[in-house]
C-alpha cells in the first residue's frame, strides 16, 4: 500500500513535467506578442517593444523561456499579470477558495442526490419505478448547465426571492449566508453530475443483486434494509469512486461555466478574464493550476480505490 | 472511458465490479439491432425526437417566419403568441426562428466534431492496438496526457490559439474527444488480432491494412457507433456551453448557448429569450442520449453508465 502510493506520488513528477511542458508550448502558440499586448497597441515604437521583450526574456530561446518559467514555477512563483502587474500568485491564492469550495458542494450535492436515486433504482421491483428515475436520470445529463443556472436564478431568485442574488460571503465570517449563497451554483454544478452517479450506483447496484454474499445474507434472515445498506451498497459503491474522480474533472471544467453564470469570482473567472484581457501569463498559470488539481484529485481516488477494495493489487 | 490516468486499471476494475468488459462486443447480428431497436419504447421515443429536432433544422430556411437576423424594433420583449411563437429578444428578433437555426449549428457543429474524431481516434487506437509494443504504448500515453486535462479547459484553450469561429468549435471539440475513440478502438483491436483468422490472412501474406480493414474494423464498429451516439449529445452540450462563454460560434450566426447568453441579460424583464433556447438544447441532447443509452441497453444487458462533457 505504501509502495503503491509512493510509486503514483513518484510518477507524478513527469506527469506534471509533460503537462507543464505542454501547457507552456500552447501559450506560445497564441497568435500575438505578449510584449505588444503589454506595451499597449497604439504603442508601436520599435525600441520600446525591443527593451520589454527582452525584459520579458523574449528574446531567448524557447527552451530557455520554459526553463526558467519552470524554475520560477518550482518556487511558487506564477509570474505577474500583464494588464493588472499583481503577482498571479497571490490573484490565484484569492480566486482558488471559491472554485474549491463550488466543486466541494456540488460534489457533495451530487453524492448526496445520487446514492439514494441509484440505490432505489437498483433495488426496486417495479419496472415502472426504475423507468422512471432512469429516464429523470437522462433528462438530467441533457441539461446545460449554464440554462440550469439560469432557471434557478429565474426561479429562486427573481420570482421567489429565496436565494441572495450573487452575494458570497466568506466560510469562516458568515458559514450560513455562504453555504446558502452558494447553494445554487452548487445545485447547478451537481445536477449533470449526479444523474451521472445515479447512472451508475443503479448499474452497480444491479449488478452485485446476484452475488453470493448477498443471497447469504438474505439467507441468514437480515432484514432487506441491512442486507441493502451492508451487503449490497457498501461493495456496490466501490466502482462508483472511480466515478467521482472523473466527476471531479467535470466539476472543475464546469466551474468555469457556473462560475461565469452566478458571478463567482473563482479560477473559472479568473481565466476567461484572463482570455478577453489577453493576460496570457493568468491563462497559463490557470490552465496549469486546475489540471495539476484534476491530475492530483485523480491519484487520491486511486489511492482511496486500493484501500476500499483490497482485492486489487496494483502491479 | 475519460481518466486522467492508469484508466487501463480503470476500465478493468470496472469489469472486476461486473462493469463493462474490455472483451469483444457481443453484438447481435444487424436485422436483429433493428428489431431490437423498434422494440425499445426509449429508443424509438429518442428517434421520434430526433427526426423532429433534424427535421426543423433541415428545412429552418422554409419553417422559419422570419430571417433570424431581421430586427422588429417595435417588438422588442414581445411574450410569446400568434405573431411569434416563442416571443422575441431584446433587438425583437423571432425567437422561434433563431431557435430553428440554433438546432442547425448544434447538429452541424456537433455532427461534424464527432466524425473527426470517430475517424482520427478510431485510426489511433487501431493502429496502436495492432501494431502493439513500443507504438502502442507511445500512442496510448500520448492520449492519456490529453486526458490528463479537465476537457471543457484543453477546448477552450484550443479555442484561444485558433481564434473563435465554427470551424474553432468543431476542432476544438473533436481533439478533446479523439483519447475516448482510439481507446474504445484498441481494446477489441488487442483481441482481434490474435485470432486464429488474423494470422491466418498474415501467414498468406496479406497487407496490415487490408487486415485492419476486413477483419478489425467490423469487430469495432459497434462500439465506436454507441459511444458516437452519446459524444453527439455531449457535443451539442458543448458547442453550447462554449457559446454561452463567448467561445464559440461568434454573432450573428444563431447558437442556442449564445442566445442563452444574451437572454440572461435580461431575464428579470422576460424569461422567454433564455427560456425557449434552453429547451431546444434540451431537446436535442436528450434525443441523443435516449438512442445511445438504449443501444447500450440492447449491445450490454448489464447497463454502462453514461456522463456528459459539458
Amino acid at each position: 500500500m505504501q509502495r503503491y502510493v509512493a510509486q503514483r506520488l513518484l510518477l507524478l513528477i513527469p506527469v506534471m513535467l509533460v503537462i507543464s511542458a505542454i501547457v507552456f508550448s500552447l501559450m506560445h502558440l497564441i497568435p500575438g506578442d505578449p510584449a505588444q499586448v503589454l506595451l499597449g497597441f497604439e504603442n508601436t515604437d520599435p525600441a520600446q517593444l525591443e527593451a520589454v521583450r527582452r525584459d520579458l526574456g523574449l528574446d531567448r530561446p524557447v527552451y530557455v523561456q520554459y526553463g526558467r518559467w519552470l524554475a520560477k514555477l518550482l518556487r511558487g512563483d506564477l509570474g505577474t499579470s500583464v494588464r493588472t502587474g499583481r503577482p498571479i500568485r497571490i490573484l490565484v491564492a484569492e480566486a482558488l477558495p471559491f472554485t474549491l469550495e463550488l466543486a466541494t458542494y456540488a460534489l457533495i450535492l451530487a453524492v448526496v442526490i445520487a446514492i439514494p436515486v441509484g440505490t432505489l433504482a437498483g433495488t426496486t421491483r417495479s419496472k415502472l419505478a426504475d423507468g422512471a428515475m432512469q429516464t429523470l436520470t437522462l433528462f438530467g445529463l441533457s441539461l446545460p448547465a449554464f440554462w440550469v443556472g439560469a432557471m434557478l436564478i429565474l426561479l429562486f431568485s427573481v420570482e421567489l426571492r429565496w436565494f441572495p442574488v450573487l452575494s458570497y460571503p466568506s466560510l469562516a465570517s458568515s458559514p450560513l449566508a455562504n453555504l446558502q449563497g452558494f447553494f445554487l451554483p452548487a445545485l447547478t454544478l451537481a445536477v449533470p453530475n449526479a444523474a451521472s452517479i445515479a447512472r451508475m450506483v443503479r448499474a452497480s447496484m444491479v449488478a452485485v443483486r446476484r452475488e453470493e454474499y448477498v443471497k447469504v445474507a438474505r439467507a441468514k434472515g437480515l432484514r432487506e434494509a441491512v442486507v441493502v445498506r451492508r451487503h449490497m451498497l457498501k461493495n456496490a459503491l466501490i466502482p462508483v469512486v472511480t466515478l467521482i474522480g472523473i466527476v471531479a474533472g467535470y466539476l472543475l471544467g464546469g466551474s468555469i461555466v457556473v462560475e461565469q453564470v452566478f458571478a463567482i469570482p473563482g479560477v473559472g473567472r479568473l481565466g476567461l478574464q484572463a482570455i478577453v484581457q489577453r493576460d496570457y501569463p493568468v491563462l497559463q498559470a490557470v490552465v496549469l493550476m486546475v489540471t495539476g488539481l484534476f491530475v492530483l484529485v485523480n491519484l487520491i481516488v486511486d489511492v482511496i480505490y486500493v484501500m476500499l477494495d483490497p482485492r486489487i493489487r496494483y502491479a | 472511458m475519460p481518466k486522467a490516468h492508469g484508466a487501463d486499471a480503470a476500465s478493468s476494475r470496472l469489469a472486476r465490479a461486473g462493469g463493462p468488459a474490455a472483451d469483444l462486443p457481443s453484438a447481435p447480428p444487424r436485422r436483429g439491432l433493428v428489431v431490437y431497436i423498434l422494440r425499445s419504447r426509449k429508443a424509438l421515443t429518442g428517434l421520434v425526437l430526433l427526426a423532429v429536432v433534424i427535421g426543423l433544422a433541415a428545412l429552418a430556411s422554409v419553417i422559419a417566419p422570419y430571417p433570424s437576423t431581421e430586427m422588429h424594433a417595435l417588438d422588442r420583449f414581445a411574450p410569446p403568441g400568434r405573431s411569434y411563437l416563442f416571443g422575441t429578444d431584446f433587438y425583437g428578433r423571432d425567437l422561434f426562428s433563431r431557435v430553428l437555426f440554433g438546432f442547425r449549428t448544434s447538429l452541424l457543429v456537433a455532427g461534424f466534431s464527432v466524425v473527426f474524431a470517430m475517424a482520427l481516434g478510431t485510426l489511433i487506437g487501431v493502429i496502436a492496438g495492432y501494431a502493439g509494443g513500443t507504438t502502442d504504448t507511445a500512442v496510448m500515453r500520448a492520449m492519456d496526457i490529453v486526458f490528463a486535462f479537465p476537457v471543457l479547459l484543453l477546448a477552450i484553450t484550443i479555442v484561444v490559439i485558433l481564434g473563435p469561429g465554427i470551424l474553432t468549435t468543431v476542432l476544438a471539440i473533436g481533439i478533446v474527444y479523439v483519447p475516448i475513440f482510439a481507446r474504445i478502438a484498441r481494446g477489441p483491436t488487442l483481441v482481434v488480432r490474435e485470432q486464429a483468422y488474423v494470422e491466418a490472412a498474415r501467414a498468406l501474406g496479406q497487407r496490415a491494412w487490408r487486415i485492419i480493414a476486413r477483419h478489425v474494423l467490423p469487430n469495432v464498429s459497434t462500439p465506436i457507433f454507441v459511444q458516437a451516439t452519446i459524444n453527439l449529445a455531449t457535443a451539442i452540450l458543448f458547442e453550447s456551453a462554449l457559446s454561452f462563454l463567448g467561445l464559440g460560434t461568434q454573432p450573428p450566426y444563431p447558437s442556442l448557448g449564445l442566445m442563452v447568453s444574451e437572454g440572461r441579460n435580461y431575464i428579470e424583464l422576460t424569461p422567454w429569450p433564455t427560456v425557449f433556447p434552453g429547451v431546444a438544447i434540451v431537446a436535442a441532447v436528450l434525443s441523443f442520449n435516449l438512442i445511445g443509452d438504449a443501444l447500450q441497453e440492447i449491445l450490454d444487458p448489464r447497463l454502462r453508465p453514461t456522463w456528459t462533457g459539458a
